[in-house]
């Protein structure tokens, strides 16, 4: 049985508010299937499951605020104990609704042993019920549904010996009865005014964050001009066969110059952890956004390094707009392997970043402007770049840092074979 | 509406119609004719090209991208459409 908990969306986060499961009990999940949806900081999240198997047991319920790590649902491996078991179909919420009229739980004669079609629903009560997690957790394993449930506890609330109780009588009151499909009641969403000030929060999840960052993080900052020349003339090329909405921008050309020169050194595509440094694989690039509302996010472009140009280019585009109508991904989030942030947009010449934890380094870009351009001899003028690297020293030096600029730099003279 | 040159306060209402969906607390009318958009309005590179794109598509016209640097200010972009939308309806 696979546990699924409250997954974290990186270093400055320490709890999300459940705002709806997108799941019911007895569905079939894959990996990267969105489970749930959670309010952070950063925005409403979908979160992906990384598991295979069906849905056994929501055990909290929208509305719930949980720290990271709280358990939230149980996810049975398909290769288990459901080896042979038909998959329940998944029922949609009409069907849900159309069967209310029976409100009873479905009797679990033997709720220990039980196939993915005997199994007891868990409801979403309509209101808040006051339940201890534990009792919560029984009443899931049991198929009770804690609005059936009175409570014994402080103010009413549930606790476990309520929930066998409970438990108890139904199996006595449906001895003889059919079994009935539960109604459930649609995910209760909070409301905006409970949702709180989301510029204030997102400010103190950047300021927690950032503040690790600089406390933890032996920074070393190294900067090196780039000559956008060639690459801007072959994008200027490249846009003039292309209609206005095929057109890429030049920080995809920046993006991807970045991915590349990791593969190169990969030493700055990763994260500390433990006291080490854990190179990564894959080359996710998290790019930084500024939201309208105040603050930002950098979610990755996954595989940046093996995306075609255009492919970047709609992954841009996809994040900006999800990012700023907080609609982003679990995996979007918790993935990056490095930042780049590009601030051109505002005439900013150098860029001196500050690294997100876990990961090791940060580049940044400033204004692609024309400037006095010496080379070979002679003085010219071209439109170049700043580019600059804020590395973490704990996991690489200088020399490994000055390899990653002068990699961006060449990858951006050879634009053709980005 | 691809028939006739539209008027002024024609691309006007379409600039802002477009700036809704792009940043819906964006106010065209809180700019001047002559001030640089980007800069008022805070738009960044993806949000103008999105910008353009919505113009592109209400008013069909085309915008090279050697153009963008011509279209910086309200006055400025409303002259490029008509003299655009004008060159269009000579050719056809």
């Amino acid at each position: 049985m696979a546990e699924f908990r409250m997954p974290s969306m990186g270093a400055d986060m320490e709890a999300a508010t459940l705002v709806a499961w997108k799941v019911q009990p007895g569905d079939r999940v894959q990996r990267g299937d969105i489970i749930a949806e959670i309010e952070t900081e950063k925005g409403d999240i979908d979160v992906e499951v990384f598991e295979e198997g069906v849905v056994e047991a929501l055990l909290v319920e929208p509305g719930e605020k949980l720290p990271v790590g709280a358990l939230m649902a149980q996810i049975r491996g398909t290769d288990g104990e459901a080896e042979g078991a038909a998959p329940a179909a998944p029922r949609g919420p009409d069907e849900r609704r159309a069967a209310e009229p029976e409100p009873e739980p479905e009797p679990a004669a033997e709720p220990r042993r039980r196939t993915p079609d005997e199994r007891p629903p868990v409801a979403r009560p309509e209101r808040r019920v006051r339940a201890s997690p534990l009792a919560r957790r029984v009443a899931a394993d049991l198929g009770v549904d804690l609005d059936q449930v009175t409570g014994s506890g402080p103010e009413g609330a549930i606790q476990r010996a309520d929930v066998e109780q409970a438990a108890d009588a139904q199996r006595a009151a449906a001895e003889g009865a059919g079994a009935a499909p539960l109604a459930e009641a649609p995910p209760e969403a909070p409301t905006e005014a409970e949702r709180g000030d989301y510029p204030a929060r997102m400010r103190q999840a950047i300021a927690k964050a950032m503040a690790q960052s600089n406390r933890e993080i032996p920074h070393y900052y190294l900067e090196t001009h780039i000559s956008m020349e060639r690459a801007l003339q072959w994008l200027a090329a490249e846009n003039e066969n292309r209609s206005i909405k095929e057109r890429l921008l030049p920080v995809v050309l920046l993006i991807k110059a970045v991915a590349r020169a990791l593969e190169d050194v990969p030493a700055l595509n990763g994260y500390w952890r433990q006291d080490r440094l854990a190179p990564q694989e894959a080359i996710h690039v998290g790019f930084a956004i500024s939201l309208r509302q105040g603050g930002l996010v950098a979610p990755a472009i996954h595989d940046a390094d093996r995306k075609r140009l255009d492919e970047i280019m709609a992954a841009l585009d996809d994040l900006i707009t999800r990012a700023r109508s907080g609609r982003l991904r679990s995996s979007e989030l918790t993935d990056p392997t490095i930042t780049v942030t590009s601030l051109g947009d505002l005439g900013v010449e150098t860029v001196h970043g500050v690294i997100y934890p876990p990961q090791v380094a940060l580049v940044g870009f400033g204004t692609i402007h024309e400037r006095p351009w010496a080379e070979g001899g002679l003085l010219g003028v071209r439109r170049a770049v700043t580019a600059t690297l804020a590395a973490d020293h704990r996991a690489t030096d200088g020399r490994q840092g000055g390899k990653l600029l002068d990699a961006i730099d060449d990858y951006l003279q050879r634009p053709d074979e980005l | 509406m691809t028939e006739a040159t539209p008027t002024e306060a024609d691309i006007k209402a379409t600039m802002a119609q477009v700036l809704r969906r792009i940043a819906p607390e964006a106010d065209l009318n809180a700019v001047s004719p002559e001030e640089n958009l980007r800069q008022a309005l805070d738009l960044d590179s993806m949000d103008f090209l999105h910008f353009l794109v919505g113009l592109h598509e209400a008013l069909d016209v085309d915008i090279p991208e050697a153009d963008y640097g011509r279209l910086t200010t309200t006055a400025r972009i409303v002259a490029y459409m008509q003299e655009a939308t004008q060159e269009r309806t000579a050719k056809e």
